[in-house]
């Protein structure tokens, strides 16, 4: 049989998110690099203007749905926009980003498709016919090769586990706008009103290089030495629980087991002991920096480089040479 | 109102993973288990909504005999019964959909206004559950909630829903909904003595997974796998601060190649 694959591109604040790319890099792949059957979805109005920057990552067609009930995400809207484009034109595969909005909806499009779930992979692949696909557990400390048994097969792809890749620069896209007949009476949950955060940040989730403080920041206004570092280098700043419970961050900003999974280039530990619900949100970053006072705090045992000194010591330190790489 | 939890007992925090029979199995022998941490917010949340809305609150727990335990424990925090739905002498696979799938007969049964899931387990880590169900019930699903005000004497919802890089997502929706609190939400309480008397004698019910699971798996594990060994790291002390961190960032470019 010949797969045919439709990735959910996300749109947030009007802007392309990257995972569009990563989620078609890696269906790409699974396709053996044929981009035929390679397609893509976007949502909310004005939402073409990136059709072809995902023609330019081998999307040959990309479904437009440019109506207004699909500007902020808001799950059932959604679900029903994609499941009229699955069953309309037979997909087999659907792929998302495994951030909070894809996985927001994606185990809810399994089910109204009768197609089987496959959440937060870091890679998938064909076997066959068949698609499998590795999932960590039990907190990264282990993981599972899973196969899907069903017809469809409903992927969300972690952020960040692989790059994107320009398949051809001057692709251009190939549109299709679809129109939506939405069951309103199954809409019994509504956006009102979104709040915008900073935004000059990536998402935790998504961020390159992440700069994190623990306990030992001491206060609030302290985390101001880590939100330089990581501006020196477009990262973003995550935090451990100790430091969002004693109130010095955001619930937001926790990087860890009840907080987010977050899988950066480059993660430093600042001031961060290491226990093991924090590992779990951070142990599969690539390289792992620690800066801490007590030589025997469990971090270093995971860290790539360690550093026994005082934070606020070695931060500074820190920005000002990442300022100079970037120069 | 009626209110149902759904809770997963699972391996402790702590546990080491070991993998038996060829990769093919977890070797659980050494398991201690406990009430999955995201899901105690769920049942403290199922608790304050019925100190104000009254009405009647039910946990629901899909495991072996060990699966009691965890319903003891949301009972004697004050919940008022459980159900729990056996999965000894269930052969077939337990993935999320088959989980979803008993769940969701219970819950076409208890018709609940509200049911709390916990936002993700610590032991699988998909949080597919919750919103199977509400998928199942068609029934709207709000993840990831910091902030819950009822309205409408019970009839409708006004909740926040946090994304990500401070973006918050403001819902409205009416019941029946089910709603995955994160730990801002509450402080879950520890259950009093008292408490934990009362629950010996609340009532458990016990359905079996076999009869409730209708349909063949969707997902099938083939093996599992530990990450390879980390190679242990370089650790610089005992200089001064300014030459460890130069030379890290030093290695971070030549070396890891990060930045």
């Amino acid at each position: 049989m010949t797969h045919k694959v439709l990735v959910y591109a996300e749109v947030r604040n009007g802007k392309l998110k990257s995972t569009a790319g990563e989620t078609l890099a890696e269906a790409r792949k699974m396709l053996a690099g044929k981009s035929e059957n390679l397609h893509a979805v976007l949502l909310g109005e004005g939402c073409e203007q990136h059709a072809k920057t995902l023609a330019t990552f081998g999307a040959s067609k990309i479904y437009v749905v440019d109506t207004p009930d699909t500007n902020t995400y808001q799950g059932e809207p959604t679900i029903q926009a994609l499941t009229q484009i699955i069953q309309k034109n037979g997909y087999t595969v659907v792929v998302g980003p495994a951030s909070p909005t894809g996985r927001d909806f994606f185990p809810r499009l399994s089910i109204r498709n009768k197609g089987a779930m496959l959440t937060d992979v870091v890679g998938f692949s064909l076997d066959g016919d068949s698609v499998v696909s590795d999932i960590p557990m039990y907190l990264g400390k282990c993981a599972k090769q899973a196969v899907s048994a069903a017809s469809i097969t409903f992927v969300t792809l972690r952020p960040n586990v692989r790059p994107s890749e320009i398949v051809d620069a001057n692709a251009q896209a190939n549109v299709e706008k679809f129109s939506v007949e939405f069951d309103r009476a199954k809409i019994t949950s509504k956006v009102v009103e979104v709040r915008k955060g900073a935004g000059e940040r990536p998402d935790l989730t998504e961020a390159n290089i992440i700069i994190s403080g623990g306990r030992a920041i001491a206060s609030k206004d302290n985390f101001k030495i880590l939100f330089e570092c990581a501006d020196a280098v477009h990262g973003s700043v995550g935090a451990s629980r100790a430091a969002v419970d004693s109130g010095y961050a955001p619930y937001e900003m926790q990087v860890g087991q009840t907080g987010k999974t977050v899988n950066p280039g480059l993660y430093v530990a600042c001031g961060i002991s290491g226990s093991i619900q924090h590992l779990s949100g951070m142990r599969t970053s690539k390289c792992i920096v620690a800066i801490n006072t007590d030589v025997d705090a469990p971090i270093f045992q995971k860290a790539d480089f360690g550093i026994v000194a005082d934070l606020f010591q070695a931060v500074p330190i820190l920005t000002r040479e990442f300022k100079k790489l970037m120069e | 109102m009626k209110i149902l939890v759904l809770a997963k007992h699972v391996p402790d925090t702590e546990t080491v993973i070991k993998i038996s029979g060829g990769g093919k199995t977890i070797d659980e022998s050494d398991f201690k288990y406990m009430v999955n941490p995201c899901d105690e917010y769920a049942m403290e949340e199922a608790i304050r909504t019925q100190d104000k809305h009254k009405g009647e609150s039910v946990v629901v727990s899909v495991g072996p005999a060990r699966a009691q335990e965890t319903i003891r424990k949301a009972l004697a925090m004050g919940l008022d019964r459980g159900v729990w739905i056996n999965t000894e002498g269930y052969s077939g696979g337990l993935d999320s959909y088959s989980v979803a799938l008993a769940i969701s007969k219970v819950v076409a049964e208890e018709k609940p206004d509200v049911i709390f899931a916990g936002l993700n387990t610590i032991d699988e880590g998909a949080g597919n559950v919750g919103p199977m169900v509400a998928e199942f019930a068609g029934m709207p699903s709000l993840v990831n909630i910091s902030k819950l005000e009822w309205q409408n004497e019970g009839k409708s919802v006004r909740a926040e829903r946090d994304v990500e890089s401070g973006i918050v997502e403001i819902y409205e929706a009416k019941t029946p909904l089910l709603i995955a609190p994160h730990q801002n939400l509450n402080d879950p309480r520890f259950p009093s003595l008292p408490g934990i008397m009362k629950a010996k004698k609340k009532p458990i019910a016990e359905k079996k997974a076999a009869d409730l699971i209708t349909d063949k798996p969707k997902v099938e594990v083939r093996t599992y796998k530990l990450p390879p060994e980390k190679a242990p790291g370089k650790i610089f002390k005992g200089k001064p601060v300014e030459e460890m961190v130069t030379e890290v960032v030093k290695l971070l470019r030549s070396e890891a190649k990060v930045i």
